[in-house]
């Protein structure tokens, strides 16, 4: 990866934007959760849509659609891609 | 390391098949195909999972027993459902034998994260074959699985099924017949160090706990991704009958702590490198041919996840559902109704007069008919349910209303629950079986009745009339529509209040698949309906029979020769009851004949009205009309009326609040599995209900009402 990427966390992303999935702040059981269904380091991911109230928000992974809490989200750190 | 491979050459007589997979693989739709309506719904004991079992007719005299084991996404449990799930499989259920063969449906258009557990599953080294699901939606996607390769990849058969057109399904069952052939073999590592550890647990294991190696190996990995400390008591919880020697704790413990010394991060490694060889098998089996069809899914969410649009269309099928519920239900409860009373007329004319037939109309017919009277509501709203949850869109209501929900602490899943309530608790609390949380779904199961169902309707509309007899329909709907705010704000307020105090516990992580819109299976739909119905009535048949059995009996007797009418019944133990608890009341405003239509309402809150007819001495065919005349008549001993507005007020009020509802009481009673959560929730809505009741009548009066 070049080294002037932007690294921003899921939830500051914007919608259509895509980004490779770089690290979790904190290991948690609930990360570890957010892990299983697919969202690992080293994976591409594209912010979807947030929800008419704002949150949570929706993300496309490993060809699904996943939606999780923007306070989640802010654990997980992005290399912006587009 | 010989437990990297797993063999089994040896085909057994399969009597009992496991059926597991991600939830939304269409892994009911597959179990309605094998077994029809050959199926039976009950509980795990000591749990409140649902078991759903059924038979599968191989050929005249080779029947297999079917498991449909709840959807789970990770062998590393996180709610009741999953951990049932896993004991199954694993084999440590009491009353389930560990099934002879597994069928995991995995949903082809999905492939790649249904493919996780898999990898997991594979571990446990059960004789497994693949249901490769909804093969119809992978040419949709312009792809193409090389489906032999896939299954040399993962040393199982796969089967490509659409389980909704019935295809596969033979050859399903003719692999169910012969049993199966597997070699599995990890095809993934982890850091050495790591690996190194995960081999030394096998060993204590295989040691301690005489496991077999892929069992052990298993068992290590889950061991291994718990957090904290590994107590016995965690493991002895639910049904599963095990846990471990305390030397082995010991040894687990040191393990991870050597690992937390390491910087190892054992739970993420184990899934990184689960996905890292997915991916790989993915690359040599899975064609795109770039020929990518509209995507439907993502034109739908476009408009039902809109801003505007999304709440428009949320708002119109609430409407809708809500309409047929209070209006299309109407036709087929007059007819049961009117079933019903023919019943009592026939019986009224067969049996000779006398207290047997008083029992039988006034007491069974009587009490059981004003409960299956709610039949018709309640397949509706299960119609509406499973359509939801078919479709897709369920996810969707969740994803909208999760906001709203979080602001008491709650989860977008609690919406439909406390939504159904409306309608029924029953089957709202019956629907809080999808929330992963056990804290959470026990908040919801305690504020689902404060929704005002459709039971308060008839007590509402009299109270209503009595009221405001001159009210234009517009005031009379405006009294009502407060009412079920009242309701709703008390649901927030005391979930709210449960997870500030007793049900304290985080935030629940919400992480919710929308998956793809898909056209309902009109098949899985009815049978849904039929099996809510059935336990339904099951119910009525029982619990409400036998209270109805007890209620008429408070309110026939002792009997007093010459007595007639509400003399008779201020005599019976009801009306002494009645009577009791008229010091209790009086503050609220009410007499002890009102105090007898409290108890009598306790059957289910509709009765309010027939009890009330009795102790105002009318005839059970006097309609709304007579029995408001009769309110309206109805005096205290020195002269004032009894009810005045502010009584029919109170009264409202007080049930928008109580559990009056011996139905919901029992269905709470088994969802939560004890009778302290039932008692806790009738204590704590029938003080809520006085205090409520209370300040509506002496605060109004202070404010110079009457």
């Amino acid at each position: 990866m070049p080294e002037n990427c932007k690294t921003i966390s899921l939830n500051k992303m914007s919608v259509g934007q895509k980004g490779r999935i770089r690290e979790f702040v904190v290991e948690s059981d609930d990360c570890e959760r957010i892990e299983e269904m697919g969202v690992t380091p080293g994976e591409q991911v594209e912010v979807v849509r947030y929800a008419p109230l704002g949150d949570p928000i929706e993300i496309k992974i490993r060809g699904y659609h996943l939606s999780l809490r923007k306070e989640e989200a802010a654990l997980i750190q992005v290399e912006v891609l587009s | 390391m010989s437990s990297l491979t797993f063999q089994s050459t040896r085909p057994s007589l399969v009597k009992t098949v496991a059926l597991t997979g991600n939830p939304n693989s269409g892994k009911t739709t597959l179990f309605n195909a094998f077994t029809k309506l050959r199926q039976k719904v009950g509980n795990y004991p000591g749990v409140t999972v649902e078991r759903k079992t059924g038979t599968l007719m191989l050929a005249k005299d080779r029947v297999v027993n079917v498991i449909d084991l709840p959807g789970m996404y990770s062998l590393a449990v996180r709610s009741p459902d999953e951990q049932l799930a896993r004991d199954v499989l694993m084999g440590r259920t009491v009353d389930t034998p560990k099934p002879d063969l597994v069928i995991c449906v995995v949903d082809a258009g999905n492939l790649e994260r249904n493919l996780y557990l898999v990898s997991q599953l594979q571990d446990l080294g059960l004789p497994m074959v693949i249901a490769l699901n909804m093969m119809d939606e992978v040419e949709r996607q312009g792809k193409e699985i090389d489906v032999a390769r896939l299954s040399q990849a993962l040393g199982m058969p796969v089967v490509p099924t659409v389980a909704s057109q019935n295809k596969g399904i033979e050859k399903l069952k003719q692999i169910i017949a012969e049993g199966v052939t597997v070699f599995y073999q990890r095809g993934w590592r982890m850091a050495p160090d790591l690996e190194e550890e995960v081999e030394h647990l096998v060993r204590l294991l295989v040691q301690h706990e005489g496991m077999d190696r892929h069992q052990a190996f298993a068992e290590a990995l889950i061991l291994l991704s718990l957090g904290a400390k590994l107590k016995n008591e965690e493991k002895k919880a639910g049904p599963a009958q095990w846990f471990y020697k305390e030397e082995l704790i010991r040894q687990i413990n040191m393990v991870q702590d050597r690992l937390r010394l390491k910087g190892l991060r054992a739970r993420t490694a184990a899934i990184e490198a689960r996905y890292g060889w997915i991916k790989s098998i993915l690359k040599q089996c899975v064609r795109d041919k770039n020929k990518r069809g509209e995507d439907l899914t993502e034109r739908i969410d476009g408009i039902v996840t809109h801003k505007l649009w999304g709440w428009v269309f949320f708002l119109g099928i609430m409407a809708l559902m809500f309409y047929m519920i209070f209006t299309i239900a109407n036709y087929p409860m007059d007819w049961i109704n009117a079933g019903f009373t023919r019943l009592g007329d026939w019986v009224t004319q067969t049996l000779p007069e006398g207290q047997l037939r008083n029992l039988i109309v006034n007491g069974i017919i009587a009490g059981v008919g004003g409960v299956v009277i709610f039949l018709p509501q309640i397949l509706i709203l299960f119609f509406f349910i499973s359509l939801l949850q078919d479709t897709g869109y369920m996810a969707r209501t969740a994803f909208i209303m999760d906001r709203v929900m979080s602001k008491v602490g709650l989860h977008g899943k609690s919406f439909i629950p406390l939504l159904s309530s409306f309608a029924c608790a029953i089957p709202g609390i019956m629907s809080a079986r999808t929330i992963e949380s056990p804290k959470d779904r026990l908040v919801t199961i305690l504020v689902a009745p404060l929704m005002s169902c459709s039971a308060r309707l008839p007590v509402y509309t009299i109270m209503i009339a009595v009221l405001m007899p001159a009210a234009t329909g517009m005031q009379k709907a405006g009294i009502m529509l407060s009412m079920y705010v009242l309701g709703i704000t008390g649901a927030c307020l005391m979930a709210w209040l449960f997870k500030k105090t007793l049900l304290r516990s985080q935030k629940p992580v919400f992480i919710m698949e929308l998956p793809p819109y898909r056209w309902p299976s009109w098949h899985a739909v009815v049978i849904h309906m039929w099996e809510r119905s059935r336990l339904f009535l099951k119910r009525a048949g029982t619990i409400i029979l036998a209270l109805s059995v007890i209620l008429w009996v408070l309110m026939s007797y002792p009997r007093h020769e010459g007595l007639q009418g509400s003399d008779a019944l201020k005599a019976s133990f009801a009306g002494r009851m009645g009577t009791a608890l008229e010091p209790v009341i009086k503050p609220l405003g009410y007499d002890w004949r009102i105090g007898i239509g409290l108890i009598g309402s306790f059957a289910a809150r509709e009765v309010f009205v027939s009890t009330m007819s009795i102790v105002f001495n009318l005839d059970d065919e006097a309609g709304e009309n007579t029995l408001r005349e009769a309110f309206q008549a109805a005096h205290w001993p020195d002269g004032r009326p009894l009810f005045t507005p502010l009584v029919c007020l109170s009264l409202m009020v007080f049930y928008v609040f109580a559990l009056q509802c011996v139905s919901t009481i029992a269905i709470v009673w088994r969802e939560t599995n004890s009778w302290q959560w039932p008692l806790f929730q009738f204590v704590y809505m029938a003080i809520l209900a006085y205090l409520a009741a209370l300040a509506v009548y002496q605060l109004g009066r202070m404010m110079g009402f009457s």
